[in-house]
Protein backbone atom coordinates (compact mmCIF):
# COMPACT_ATOMS: atom_id res chain seq x y z
CA UNK A 1 0.00 0.00 0.00
CA UNK A 2 0.46 3.80 -0.29
CA UNK A 3 1.77 4.57 2.93
CA UNK A 4 1.31 8.16 4.17
CA UNK A 5 1.57 10.57 7.01
CA UNK A 6 -0.37 13.71 7.91
CA UNK A 7 1.70 17.10 7.84
CA UNK A 8 2.49 18.91 11.01
CA UNK A 9 -1.04 21.32 12.41
CA UNK A 10 0.76 24.63 11.88
CA UNK A 11 1.94 23.61 8.00
CA UNK A 12 -1.57 23.24 7.05
CA UNK A 13 -2.56 26.21 9.32
CA UNK A 14 -0.49 27.93 7.23
CA UNK A 15 -1.85 26.69 4.01
CA UNK A 16 -5.10 27.63 4.63
CA UNK A 17 -4.63 30.66 6.32
CA UNK A 18 -6.76 32.61 3.50
CA UNK A 19 -9.87 30.80 3.54
CA UNK A 20 -12.99 30.93 4.90
CA UNK A 21 -14.76 27.65 4.62
CA UNK A 22 -12.82 24.41 4.47
CA UNK A 23 -13.50 21.18 3.69
CA UNK A 24 -10.83 18.38 4.18
CA UNK A 25 -11.36 15.16 2.00
CA UNK A 26 -9.99 11.65 3.36
CA UNK A 27 -9.78 8.47 1.40
CA UNK A 28 -11.20 5.50 1.99
CA UNK A 29 -8.06 3.05 0.34
CA UNK A 30 -4.21 2.96 1.44
CA UNK A 31 -4.28 5.86 4.04
CA UNK A 32 -7.33 4.70 5.97
CA UNK A 33 -5.49 1.59 6.70
CA UNK A 34 -1.86 3.23 7.84
CA UNK A 35 -4.19 5.51 10.04
CA UNK A 36 -3.26 8.89 8.11
CA UNK A 37 -5.93 10.02 6.04
CA UNK A 38 -9.27 7.66 6.69
CA UNK A 39 -12.78 9.13 8.18
CA UNK A 40 -11.14 9.05 11.83
CA UNK A 41 -8.65 10.76 10.93
CA UNK A 42 -10.54 13.70 8.56
CA UNK A 43 -12.35 14.22 11.60
CA UNK A 44 -9.38 14.51 14.39
CA UNK A 45 -7.87 17.11 12.15
CA UNK A 46 -11.05 18.93 10.83
CA UNK A 47 -11.75 19.33 14.90
CA UNK A 48 -8.33 20.28 15.13
CA UNK A 49 -8.18 23.19 12.86
CA UNK A 50 -11.81 24.58 14.27
CA UNK A 51 -10.44 24.85 17.80
CA UNK A 52 -6.58 26.06 16.78
CA UNK A 53 -8.50 28.55 14.69
CA UNK A 54 -10.71 29.65 17.07
CA UNK A 55 -8.30 30.13 19.39
CA UNK A 56 -6.14 31.90 17.17
CA UNK A 57 -9.34 34.38 17.06
CA UNK A 58 -10.23 33.55 13.15
CA UNK A 59 -12.28 30.32 13.78
CA UNK A 60 -13.01 28.60 10.52
CA UNK A 61 -15.62 26.79 8.83
CA UNK A 62 -13.98 23.40 8.46
CA UNK A 63 -16.36 20.20 6.99
CA UNK A 64 -15.29 16.93 6.24
CA UNK A 65 -15.84 14.16 3.80
CA UNK A 66 -14.41 11.41 2.66
CA UNK A 67 -14.36 9.11 -0.64
CA UNK A 68 -13.76 5.43 -1.12
CA UNK A 69 -10.90 6.21 -3.46
CA UNK A 70 -9.22 9.41 -4.04
CA UNK A 71 -7.63 8.23 -7.25
CA UNK A 72 -10.34 7.48 -9.49
CA UNK A 73 -12.44 9.76 -10.90
CA UNK A 74 -15.50 8.36 -10.20
CA UNK A 75 -15.32 7.78 -6.51
CA UNK A 76 -14.90 11.31 -6.65
CA UNK A 77 -18.20 12.45 -8.57
CA UNK A 78 -19.93 13.34 -5.21
CA UNK A 79 -17.92 16.26 -4.04
CA UNK A 80 -19.03 17.96 -6.97
CA UNK A 81 -21.80 19.47 -5.84
CA UNK A 82 -20.15 20.39 -2.51
CA UNK A 83 -17.40 22.10 -3.56
CA UNK A 84 -18.73 25.56 -4.28
CA UNK A 85 -19.85 25.84 -0.83
CA UNK A 86 -16.10 25.86 -0.04
CA UNK A 87 -12.77 28.56 -0.67
CA UNK A 88 -10.44 25.54 -0.46
CA UNK A 89 -10.11 21.94 -0.19
CA UNK A 90 -7.20 20.06 1.87
CA UNK A 91 -7.10 16.26 0.82
CA UNK A 92 -6.15 13.42 2.96
CA UNK A 93 -5.63 11.07 0.14
CA UNK A 94 -1.77 10.57 -0.98
CA UNK A 95 -0.07 11.95 -3.40
CA UNK A 96 -1.70 10.67 -6.53
CA UNK A 97 -5.08 11.72 -4.67
CA UNK A 98 -4.64 15.73 -4.30
CA UNK A 99 -3.18 15.62 -7.75
CA UNK A 100 -6.65 13.81 -9.06
CA UNK A 101 -8.82 16.04 -7.54
CA UNK A 102 -6.80 19.58 -8.51
CA UNK A 103 -7.36 17.46 -12.49
CA UNK A 104 -10.76 16.69 -11.75
CA UNK A 105 -11.84 20.12 -10.63
CA UNK A 106 -9.68 22.46 -11.76
CA UNK A 107 -12.25 25.09 -10.64
CA UNK A 108 -11.52 24.42 -6.87
CA UNK A 109 -7.89 24.51 -5.36
CA UNK A 110 -6.70 20.97 -3.65
CA UNK A 111 -3.44 21.23 -1.13
CA UNK A 112 -1.83 18.08 0.32
CA UNK A 113 -2.71 17.36 4.30
CA UNK A 114 -0.41 14.46 3.95
CA UNK A 115 3.36 13.90 2.80
CA UNK A 116 2.93 10.49 1.03
CA UNK A 117 6.12 8.46 1.94
CA UNK A 118 6.48 5.13 -0.02
CA UNK A 119 4.93 1.62 -0.78
CA UNK A 120 5.42 -0.47 2.03
CA UNK A 121 3.59 -2.60 4.68
CA UNK A 122 3.22 -2.40 8.90
CA UNK A 123 5.44 -4.83 9.92
CA UNK A 124 3.77 -4.32 13.28
CA UNK A 125 1.33 -2.26 14.69
CA UNK A 126 2.17 1.36 14.17
CA UNK A 127 5.52 0.90 12.04
CA UNK A 128 5.44 0.61 8.02
CA UNK A 129 8.49 0.06 6.26
CA UNK A 130 9.37 0.52 2.70
CA UNK A 131 9.27 -2.10 -0.24
CA UNK A 132 9.12 -1.11 -3.05
CA UNK A 133 10.27 1.92 -5.17
CA UNK A 134 8.78 0.87 -8.55
CA UNK A 135 11.82 0.86 -10.84
CA UNK A 136 9.21 -0.59 -13.52
CA UNK A 137 11.81 -3.55 -14.06
CA UNK A 138 11.24 -6.39 -11.05
CA UNK A 139 14.10 -8.39 -10.49
CA UNK A 140 13.01 -9.84 -7.07
CA UNK A 141 13.75 -13.14 -8.77
CA UNK A 142 17.20 -12.61 -8.52
CA UNK A 143 17.36 -10.96 -5.01
CA UNK A 144 15.38 -14.02 -2.63
CA UNK A 145 12.91 -11.94 -3.48
CA UNK A 146 13.98 -9.04 -0.96
CA UNK A 147 14.13 -5.56 -3.10
CA UNK A 148 17.61 -3.33 -3.08
CA UNK A 149 16.63 -0.98 -5.11
CA UNK A 150 13.92 -0.01 -2.31
CA UNK A 151 15.62 -1.32 0.57
CA UNK A 152 19.61 -0.96 -0.09
CA UNK A 153 20.43 2.97 1.54
CA UNK A 154 22.80 2.77 -2.18
CA UNK A 155 20.69 1.20 -4.31
CA UNK A 156 23.59 -1.90 -4.62
CA UNK A 157 22.81 -4.20 -7.04
CA UNK A 158 25.96 -6.46 -6.49
CA UNK A 159 25.84 -7.18 -3.01
CA UNK A 160 27.05 -5.67 0.56
CA UNK A 161 28.85 -2.68 0.88
CA UNK A 162 31.72 -2.32 3.55
CA UNK A 163 29.36 -0.84 5.96
CA UNK A 164 27.24 -3.41 6.62
CA UNK A 165 27.42 -5.21 10.12
CA UNK A 166 25.69 -7.11 12.69
CA UNK A 167 22.97 -6.93 10.39
CA UNK A 168 22.25 -3.46 9.93
CA UNK A 169 22.80 -1.25 7.39
CA UNK A 170 25.62 1.50 7.51
CA UNK A 171 23.62 4.44 7.64
CA UNK A 172 21.58 4.02 10.95
CA UNK A 173 21.41 0.97 13.66
CA UNK A 174 17.54 0.60 13.45
CA UNK A 175 17.91 -0.28 9.37
CA UNK A 176 18.49 -3.70 8.40
CA UNK A 177 21.12 -4.29 5.79
CA UNK A 178 19.12 -5.52 2.78
CA UNK A 179 21.89 -7.27 1.49
CA UNK A 180 22.57 -9.19 4.88
CA UNK A 181 18.72 -10.49 4.37
CA UNK A 182 19.39 -10.98 0.61
CA UNK A 183 22.44 -13.45 1.43
CA UNK A 184 20.46 -15.13 4.54
CA UNK A 185 17.14 -15.82 2.03
CA UNK A 186 20.04 -16.77 -0.82
CA UNK A 187 21.41 -19.31 1.60
CA UNK A 188 17.98 -20.48 2.97
CA UNK A 189 16.96 -21.34 -0.83
CA UNK A 190 20.47 -22.78 -1.44
CA UNK A 191 20.87 -19.64 -4.29
CA UNK A 192 23.99 -18.69 -3.19
CA UNK A 193 25.69 -19.29 -6.76
CA UNK A 194 22.63 -16.51 -8.19
CA UNK A 195 24.08 -14.06 -6.17
CA UNK A 196 27.55 -14.71 -8.08
CA UNK A 197 26.26 -13.63 -11.22
CA UNK A 198 27.52 -10.14 -12.16
CA UNK A 199 24.36 -7.83 -12.33
CA UNK A 200 24.64 -5.40 -15.38
CA UNK A 201 23.89 -1.56 -14.94
CA UNK A 202 20.17 -1.51 -14.46
CA UNK A 203 18.48 0.60 -17.48
CA UNK A 204 16.73 3.03 -15.52
CA UNK A 205 14.38 4.44 -18.59
CA UNK A 206 11.25 2.70 -16.61
CA UNK A 207 12.14 4.05 -13.30
CA UNK A 208 11.13 7.89 -12.52
CA UNK A 209 14.62 8.55 -14.33
CA UNK A 210 12.77 8.02 -17.78
CA UNK A 211 10.14 10.68 -17.50
CA UNK A 212 6.45 10.20 -15.89
CA UNK A 213 5.44 7.04 -16.32
CA UNK A 214 2.36 5.12 -18.47
CA UNK A 215 0.88 2.09 -19.09
CA UNK A 216 -1.23 1.91 -21.81
CA UNK A 217 -3.13 -1.16 -22.44
CA UNK A 218 -5.09 -1.36 -25.96
CA UNK A 219 -7.10 -4.39 -25.04
CA UNK A 220 -9.19 -2.72 -22.23
CA UNK A 221 -9.28 0.55 -23.97
CA UNK A 222 -13.02 1.74 -24.83
CA UNK A 223 -12.33 3.34 -27.80
CA UNK A 224 -9.86 2.68 -30.71
CA UNK A 225 -6.73 4.85 -30.74
CA UNK A 226 -4.72 3.21 -34.06
CA UNK A 227 -4.86 6.85 -35.36
CA UNK A 228 -2.69 8.16 -32.92
CA UNK B 1 47.35 8.46 -26.78
CA UNK B 2 48.25 5.49 -24.30
CA UNK B 3 48.84 2.17 -25.08
CA UNK B 4 50.03 -0.76 -23.00
CA UNK B 5 53.56 -1.71 -23.45
CA UNK B 6 55.76 -4.72 -23.18
CA UNK B 7 52.72 -6.89 -21.88
CA UNK B 8 51.35 -4.72 -18.90
CA UNK B 9 47.68 -3.53 -19.22
CA UNK B 10 48.44 0.06 -18.06
CA UNK B 11 52.43 0.56 -17.46
CA UNK B 12 51.43 2.12 -14.59
CA UNK B 13 54.44 2.28 -11.49
CA UNK B 14 51.65 0.52 -9.34
CA UNK B 15 51.06 -2.01 -11.73
CA UNK B 16 54.84 -2.64 -12.55
CA UNK B 17 55.33 -2.98 -8.59
CA UNK B 18 52.46 -5.86 -8.51
CA UNK B 19 53.74 -7.40 -11.15
CA UNK B 20 57.72 -7.28 -10.17
CA UNK B 21 56.41 -9.96 -6.74
CA UNK B 22 57.96 -7.23 -4.63
CA UNK B 23 55.50 -6.03 -1.42
CA UNK B 24 53.69 -3.70 -2.75
CA UNK B 25 52.93 -0.45 -0.55
CA UNK B 26 50.22 2.54 -1.05
CA UNK B 27 49.49 5.94 0.68
CA UNK B 28 46.61 7.91 1.17
CA UNK B 29 46.49 11.69 0.59
CA UNK B 30 42.88 13.67 1.56
CA UNK B 31 42.05 16.58 -0.77
CA UNK B 32 41.65 19.52 1.04
CA UNK B 33 38.87 21.00 1.73
CA UNK B 34 39.55 24.36 -0.11
CA UNK B 35 41.09 25.29 -3.67
CA UNK B 36 45.03 25.64 -2.54
CA UNK B 37 47.24 23.09 -4.40
CA UNK B 38 50.35 24.27 -2.06
CA UNK B 39 48.62 21.69 0.63
CA UNK B 40 48.87 18.95 -1.84
CA UNK B 41 51.80 19.38 -3.07
CA UNK B 42 53.30 19.39 0.80
CA UNK B 43 51.39 16.03 1.79
CA UNK B 44 53.04 14.72 -1.78
CA UNK B 45 56.01 15.84 -0.13
CA UNK B 46 55.83 13.69 2.74
CA UNK B 47 54.84 10.55 0.74
CA UNK B 48 57.17 10.67 -2.17
CA UNK B 49 59.87 7.64 -1.84
CA UNK B 50 58.06 6.00 0.74
CA UNK B 51 54.95 4.68 -1.24
CA UNK B 52 54.76 3.06 -4.85
CA UNK B 53 51.47 4.86 -5.47
CA UNK B 54 49.36 6.63 -3.47
CA UNK B 55 44.96 6.66 -2.90
CA UNK B 56 43.58 10.40 -3.44
CA UNK B 57 40.36 10.18 -1.66
CA UNK B 58 37.24 10.97 -3.25
CA UNK B 59 34.53 13.37 -1.32
CA UNK B 60 35.67 10.85 1.70
CA UNK B 61 32.99 10.66 4.56
CA UNK B 62 30.64 12.51 2.19
CA UNK B 63 32.29 15.67 3.17
CA UNK B 64 33.00 18.54 0.23
CA UNK B 65 36.46 18.41 -0.62
CA UNK B 66 38.99 19.25 -3.57
CA UNK B 67 37.92 16.78 -6.94
CA UNK B 68 40.11 13.79 -6.51
CA UNK B 69 41.39 13.54 -10.01
CA UNK B 70 42.17 17.66 -9.75
CA UNK B 71 44.24 17.10 -6.74
CA UNK B 72 45.29 13.18 -8.66
CA UNK B 73 46.58 15.88 -11.67
CA UNK B 74 48.86 18.11 -9.01
CA UNK B 75 50.13 14.99 -7.62
CA UNK B 76 51.34 13.42 -10.81
CA UNK B 77 53.34 16.98 -11.33
CA UNK B 78 55.09 16.39 -7.69
CA UNK B 79 56.37 12.94 -9.14
CA UNK B 80 54.43 10.44 -7.46
CA UNK B 81 51.66 8.62 -8.86
CA UNK B 82 48.01 8.65 -7.84
CA UNK B 83 45.22 5.76 -7.40
CA UNK B 84 41.78 8.05 -8.77
CA UNK B 85 39.56 6.73 -6.07
CA UNK B 86 35.80 7.03 -7.66
CA UNK B 87 32.44 6.43 -5.74
CA UNK B 88 29.22 5.41 -7.39
CA UNK B 89 27.61 8.23 -4.87
CA UNK B 90 28.27 10.82 -6.55
CA UNK B 91 28.06 10.85 -10.33
CA UNK B 92 25.91 8.72 -12.47
CA UNK B 93 27.34 6.56 -15.74
CA UNK B 94 27.91 9.75 -18.10
CA UNK B 95 29.83 11.90 -15.08
CA UNK B 96 31.85 9.18 -15.05
CA UNK B 97 32.73 8.10 -17.95
CA UNK B 98 33.50 11.91 -18.41
CA UNK B 99 36.02 12.17 -15.53
CA UNK B 100 37.70 9.39 -16.31
CA UNK B 101 38.48 10.75 -19.95
CA UNK B 102 39.75 13.38 -18.26
CA UNK B 103 41.69 12.11 -15.81
CA UNK B 104 43.45 9.81 -18.29
CA UNK B 105 44.56 13.12 -20.36
CA UNK B 106 46.11 14.35 -17.20
CA UNK B 107 48.53 11.35 -16.45
CA UNK B 108 46.16 9.42 -14.36
CA UNK B 109 46.63 5.69 -14.65
CA UNK B 110 44.98 3.95 -11.39
CA UNK B 111 41.49 3.65 -10.54
CA UNK B 112 39.78 2.44 -7.28
CA UNK B 113 35.97 1.54 -7.49
CA UNK B 114 34.08 2.52 -4.73
CA UNK B 115 30.51 2.70 -3.42
CA UNK B 116 31.01 5.96 -1.14
CA UNK B 117 29.90 6.39 2.19
CA UNK B 118 26.45 7.59 2.32
CA UNK B 119 25.78 11.15 2.30
CA UNK B 120 24.36 11.30 5.69
CA UNK B 121 27.86 10.71 7.05
CA UNK B 122 28.57 14.09 5.37
CA UNK B 123 28.81 17.56 5.57
CA UNK B 124 25.73 17.62 2.85
CA UNK B 125 23.22 15.23 4.42
CA UNK B 126 20.27 16.61 2.89
CA UNK B 127 22.52 15.91 -0.87
CA UNK B 128 20.72 13.61 -3.18
CA UNK B 129 23.01 10.18 -3.94
CA UNK B 130 22.88 8.74 -7.72
CA UNK B 131 24.20 4.85 -7.28
CA UNK B 132 23.10 4.77 -11.54
CA UNK B 133 25.59 1.96 -11.02
CA UNK B 134 26.97 -0.32 -8.47
CA UNK B 135 30.94 -0.35 -7.47
CA UNK B 136 30.58 -3.56 -9.16
CA UNK B 137 29.10 -2.32 -12.77
CA UNK B 138 31.52 0.47 -12.02
CA UNK B 139 35.16 -1.93 -12.36
CA UNK B 140 33.61 -3.67 -15.25
CA UNK B 141 32.99 -0.58 -17.06
CA UNK B 142 36.65 0.94 -16.14
CA UNK B 143 37.83 -2.27 -17.51
CA UNK B 144 36.31 -2.58 -20.65
CA UNK B 145 36.84 1.06 -21.40
CA UNK B 146 40.42 -0.71 -21.40
CA UNK B 147 40.03 -3.52 -23.09
CA UNK B 148 37.00 -3.15 -25.16
CA UNK B 149 37.68 0.27 -26.14
CA UNK B 150 33.59 0.59 -25.20
CA UNK B 151 31.69 3.09 -23.34
CA UNK B 152 29.00 1.51 -21.33
CA UNK B 153 26.76 1.93 -24.06
CA UNK B 154 28.80 -0.33 -25.78
CA UNK B 155 29.70 2.86 -28.39
CA UNK B 156 33.78 2.32 -29.72
CA UNK B 157 35.60 4.78 -28.48
CA UNK B 158 37.31 5.42 -32.01
CA UNK B 159 40.77 6.48 -30.67
CA UNK B 160 40.96 3.55 -28.10
CA UNK B 161 39.81 4.11 -24.30
CA UNK B 162 41.13 5.23 -21.51
CA UNK B 163 43.34 2.86 -19.87
CA UNK B 164 43.46 2.42 -16.19
CA UNK B 165 44.43 -0.22 -13.51
CA UNK B 166 41.15 -1.15 -11.89
CA UNK B 167 41.37 -1.22 -8.13
CA UNK B 168 38.41 -1.84 -5.61
CA UNK B 169 37.63 -2.06 -1.98
CA UNK B 170 36.85 -4.75 0.33
CA UNK B 171 36.58 -5.02 3.28
CA UNK B 172 36.68 -8.76 4.98
CA UNK B 173 34.99 -7.21 8.68
CA UNK B 174 31.92 -6.21 6.85
CA UNK B 175 29.33 -8.57 7.12
CA UNK B 176 28.08 -10.96 5.98
CA UNK B 177 31.10 -12.26 6.82
CA UNK B 178 31.13 -15.40 4.53
CA UNK B 179 29.79 -13.82 1.94
CA UNK B 180 33.05 -11.30 1.88
CA UNK B 181 35.30 -13.78 -0.09
CA UNK B 182 32.55 -14.41 -2.89
CA UNK B 183 32.69 -10.48 -2.92
CA UNK B 184 35.92 -10.54 -3.69
CA UNK B 185 35.22 -13.09 -6.51
CA UNK B 186 32.38 -11.42 -7.95
CA UNK B 187 35.14 -8.05 -8.34
CA UNK B 188 37.85 -10.08 -9.75
CA UNK B 189 35.46 -11.53 -12.13
CA UNK B 190 34.27 -7.84 -13.35
CA UNK B 191 37.83 -6.95 -13.80
CA UNK B 192 39.47 -5.68 -10.53
CA UNK B 193 43.75 -5.72 -10.95
CA UNK B 194 44.07 -4.93 -7.49
CA UNK B 195 42.41 -4.69 -3.98
CA UNK B 196 42.82 -2.48 -1.15
CA UNK B 197 41.14 -3.65 2.07
CA UNK B 198 39.75 -1.84 5.05
CA UNK B 199 42.14 -1.01 7.72
CA UNK B 200 42.70 -3.87 9.65
CA UNK B 201 42.77 -4.03 13.66
CA UNK B 202 41.69 -7.62 13.79
CA UNK B 203 44.68 -10.09 11.86
CA UNK B 204 42.86 -13.32 13.35
CA UNK B 205 39.99 -12.49 11.50
CA UNK B 206 41.42 -10.53 8.68
CA UNK B 207 43.71 -14.30 8.19
CA UNK B 208 40.42 -16.61 8.49
CA UNK B 209 39.25 -13.98 5.87
CA UNK B 210 42.23 -14.87 3.17
CA UNK B 211 42.29 -18.34 4.29
CA UNK B 212 39.09 -18.65 2.30
CA UNK B 213 40.44 -16.21 -0.39
CA UNK B 214 43.80 -18.70 -1.03
CA UNK B 215 41.67 -21.38 -1.29
CA UNK B 216 39.54 -20.00 -3.71
CA UNK B 217 42.83 -19.22 -5.53
CA UNK B 218 41.59 -15.17 -5.59
CA UNK B 219 45.20 -14.34 -4.69
CA UNK B 220 46.45 -15.47 -8.09
CA UNK B 221 44.40 -12.89 -9.64
CA UNK B 222 44.29 -9.87 -8.44
CA UNK B 223 47.35 -8.12 -5.75
CA UNK B 224 45.47 -7.99 -2.91
CA UNK B 225 46.44 -5.13 -0.57
CA UNK B 226 46.25 -5.20 2.94
CA UNK B 227 44.84 -2.29 4.85
CA UNK B 228 46.58 -0.63 8.02
CA UNK B 229 46.49 3.28 10.13
CA UNK B 230 48.93 4.20 12.98
CA UNK B 231 46.30 4.76 15.45
CA UNK B 232 47.08 8.49 17.63
CA UNK B 233 45.05 7.75 20.37
CA UNK B 234 42.95 5.76 22.59
CA UNK B 235 39.92 7.87 21.47
CA UNK B 236 40.47 7.18 17.78
CA UNK B 237 40.59 3.57 18.82
CA UNK B 238 37.95 3.51 20.81
CA UNK B 239 35.96 5.50 17.73
CA UNK B 240 36.79 3.33 15.06
CA UNK B 241 35.42 0.01 17.43
CA UNK B 242 32.36 1.71 18.21
CA UNK B 243 31.41 3.95 15.36
CA UNK B 244 32.79 3.72 12.20
CA UNK B 245 30.56 0.47 10.38
CA UNK B 246 32.27 -2.32 9.36
CA UNK B 247 35.32 -1.85 11.53
CA UNK B 248 36.25 -4.35 14.26
CA UNK B 249 39.35 -3.08 16.42
CA UNK B 250 40.48 -6.23 18.62
CA UNK B 251 41.31 -4.92 22.40
CA UNK B 252 45.06 -5.24 21.76
CA UNK B 253 45.23 -2.03 20.22
CA UNK B 254 43.00 -0.13 22.94
CA UNK B 255 45.37 -1.63 25.51
CA UNK B 256 48.35 -0.96 23.41
CA UNK B 257 47.35 3.12 23.39
CA UNK B 258 46.28 2.81 26.77
CA UNK B 259 49.52 1.58 28.34
CA UNK B 260 51.10 3.93 25.90
CA UNK B 261 50.53 6.61 28.55
CA UNK B 262 50.92 5.01 31.67
CA UNK B 263 53.62 6.59 34.14
CA UNK B 264 52.02 10.15 32.70
CA UNK B 265 50.27 12.22 35.14
CA UNK B 266 46.89 11.67 34.33
CA UNK B 267 44.99 14.31 32.37
CA UNK B 268 41.25 13.95 33.39
CA UNK B 269 41.02 15.44 36.76
CA UNK B 270 43.28 18.57 35.29
CA UNK B 271 40.60 19.27 32.53
CA UNK B 272 38.11 18.45 35.42
CA UNK B 273 39.28 21.46 37.71
CA UNK B 274 39.81 23.53 35.04
CA UNK B 275 36.16 23.35 33.45
CA UNK B 276 34.30 23.66 37.89
CA UNK B 277 36.82 26.93 38.00
CA UNK B 278 36.15 28.35 34.73
CA UNK B 279 32.01 27.59 36.07
CA UNK B 280 33.02 29.39 39.02
CA UNK B 281 34.68 32.55 37.22
CA UNK B 282 31.10 32.57 35.07
CA UNK B 283 29.39 32.78 38.53
CA UNK B 284 31.27 35.76 39.88
CA UNK B 285 30.97 39.65 39.28
CA UNK B 286 33.41 41.09 36.38
CA UNK B 287 34.84 43.00 39.64
CA UNK B 288 34.67 40.42 42.89
CA UNK B 289 37.86 39.92 44.67
CA UNK B 290 37.63 35.91 44.64
CA UNK B 291 37.90 36.00 40.97
CA UNK B 292 42.03 36.83 41.49
CA UNK B 293 42.65 33.38 43.38
CA UNK B 294 40.61 31.60 40.58
CA UNK B 295 42.01 33.44 37.59
CA UNK B 296 45.80 32.45 39.12
CA UNK B 297 45.05 28.64 39.62
CA UNK B 298 43.67 28.40 35.77
CA UNK B 299 46.70 30.38 34.88
CA UNK B 300 48.62 27.73 36.64
CA UNK B 301 46.85 24.82 35.29
CA UNK B 302 47.03 25.61 31.25
CA UNK B 303 50.58 25.11 30.68
CA UNK B 304 50.62 21.84 32.99
CA UNK B 305 47.72 20.41 30.87
CA UNK B 306 49.58 21.56 27.75
CA UNK B 307 52.59 19.81 28.83
CA UNK B 308 50.46 16.52 29.56
CA UNK B 309 48.68 16.94 26.42
CA UNK B 310 51.96 16.78 24.42
CA UNK B 311 53.62 13.77 26.04
CA UNK B 312 50.58 11.80 25.79
CA UNK B 313 50.32 12.94 21.99
CA UNK B 314 54.15 11.93 21.46
CA UNK B 315 53.79 8.23 23.31
CA UNK B 316 50.62 7.60 21.17
CA UNK B 317 51.83 8.33 17.94
CA UNK B 318 55.39 6.65 18.91
CA UNK B 319 53.23 3.80 20.00
CA UNK B 320 51.09 4.09 16.74
CA UNK B 321 53.51 4.20 14.58
CA UNK B 322 54.89 0.78 16.49
CA UNK B 323 52.03 -0.98 16.73
CA UNK B 324 51.60 -0.39 12.47
CA UNK B 325 54.78 -1.52 12.05
CA UNK B 326 54.24 -4.58 13.75
CA UNK B 327 50.81 -4.90 12.07
CA UNK B 328 52.40 -4.51 8.86
CA UNK B 329 55.50 -7.31 9.46
CA UNK B 330 52.72 -9.59 10.76
CA UNK B 331 50.47 -9.24 7.82
CA UNK B 332 53.30 -9.53 5.25
CA UNK B 333 53.89 -13.11 6.69
CA UNK B 334 49.62 -13.92 5.53
CA UNK B 335 49.55 -15.99 2.16
CA UNK B 336 47.71 -13.89 -0.43
CA UNK B 337 48.81 -10.20 0.85
CA UNK B 338 50.83 -8.49 -2.12
CA UNK B 339 51.00 -5.58 0.01
CA UNK B 340 49.96 -2.57 2.23
CA UNK B 341 47.57 0.16 1.82
CA UNK B 342 48.18 2.44 4.53
CA UNK B 343 46.11 4.98 5.35
CA UNK B 344 47.68 8.13 7.78
CA UNK B 345 45.18 10.45 6.51
CA UNK B 346 45.98 14.04 8.08
CA UNK B 347 49.03 12.31 9.21
CA UNK B 348 51.30 12.13 6.33
CA UNK B 349 54.91 12.74 7.94
CA UNK B 350 53.98 8.74 9.85
CA UNK B 351 54.05 6.84 6.72
CA UNK B 352 58.12 7.42 6.17
CA UNK B 353 58.73 6.08 9.80
CA UNK B 354 56.58 3.37 8.88
CA UNK B 355 57.76 2.50 5.93
CA UNK B 356 61.25 2.61 7.36
CA UNK B 357 60.23 0.50 10.74
CA UNK B 358 58.53 -2.44 8.71
CA UNK B 359 61.60 -2.82 6.38
CA UNK B 360 60.22 -1.60 3.36
CA UNK B 361 62.89 1.52 2.09
CA UNK B 362 64.14 2.05 -0.08
CA UNK B 363 61.09 1.79 -2.53
CA UNK B 364 62.38 -0.99 -5.77
CA UNK B 365 63.08 0.98 -8.68
CA UNK B 366 60.29 -0.67 -11.29
CA UNK B 367 61.42 1.36 -14.02
CA UNK B 368 59.35 4.36 -15.21
CA UNK B 369 56.76 4.39 -17.81
CA UNK B 370 57.47 8.40 -18.37
CA UNK B 371 54.77 9.64 -16.05
CA UNK B 372 56.65 10.46 -13.04
S1 LIG C 1 12.91 -4.43 -8.09
FE1 LIG C 1 11.77 -2.59 -8.71
S2 LIG C 1 9.65 -3.26 -8.97
FE2 LIG C 1 10.70 -4.91 -7.85
S3 LIG C 1 10.33 -4.44 -5.70
FE3 LIG C 1 12.23 -3.43 -6.23
S4 LIG C 1 11.69 -1.36 -6.88
FE4 LIG C 1 9.82 -2.59 -6.85
S1 LIG D 1 24.88 -1.48 4.67
FE1 LIG D 1 23.62 -2.86 3.41
S2 LIG D 1 21.71 -1.75 3.05
FE2 LIG D 1 23.18 -0.26 3.82
S3 LIG D 1 24.06 0.66 2.00
FE3 LIG D 1 25.42 -1.03 2.55
S4 LIG D 1 24.67 -2.82 1.45
FE4 LIG D 1 23.06 -1.26 1.34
Amino acid sequence: MIVAEQKPLNEIKTMIADAERVLLVGCGTCVTVCFAGGTKEVDLLATSLRMSTKLDGNGKVVDEFTVQRQCEWEYNEPLKEKLDDYDLVVSLGCGVGVQTLNEQFPQKQFVPGLNTAFMGLPTEQGVWEERCAACGNCILDKTGGICPIARCAKQLLNGPCGGSQNGVCEIESDVPCAWQLIWERANDLGQIDRLMELQPAKDWRTSRDGGPRKIVREDLRLVAHEEE
Amino acid sequence: MTTSTNGYKVGSNLERMIRSGEFVVTGELGPPQGHHAEEIREKAALLKGYVDAVNITDNQTAIVRMSSIAAGAIVVQEGLEPIIQMTCRDRNRLAIQSDLLGAAALGCQNLLCLSGDHQSFGNHPGAKNVHDIDSMQLVQMVKNLRDENIFECGDVIKEGGPRFLVGAAVNPFGDPFEWRPYRLAKKVAAGADFVQTQLIYDIPRFKEFMKRVVDMGLHEKVAILAGVGPLKSVGMAKYMRDKVPGMIVEDRYIDGMTDAITGIEPLPPLTKRRKALKAQLQELGEDDPARAEIEAELAELAPRIKEIQAERNKNWREKGIQMCIEQIQELREVEGVAGVHIMAIEWEAAVKPITEGAGLLPRPNVGSNGSG
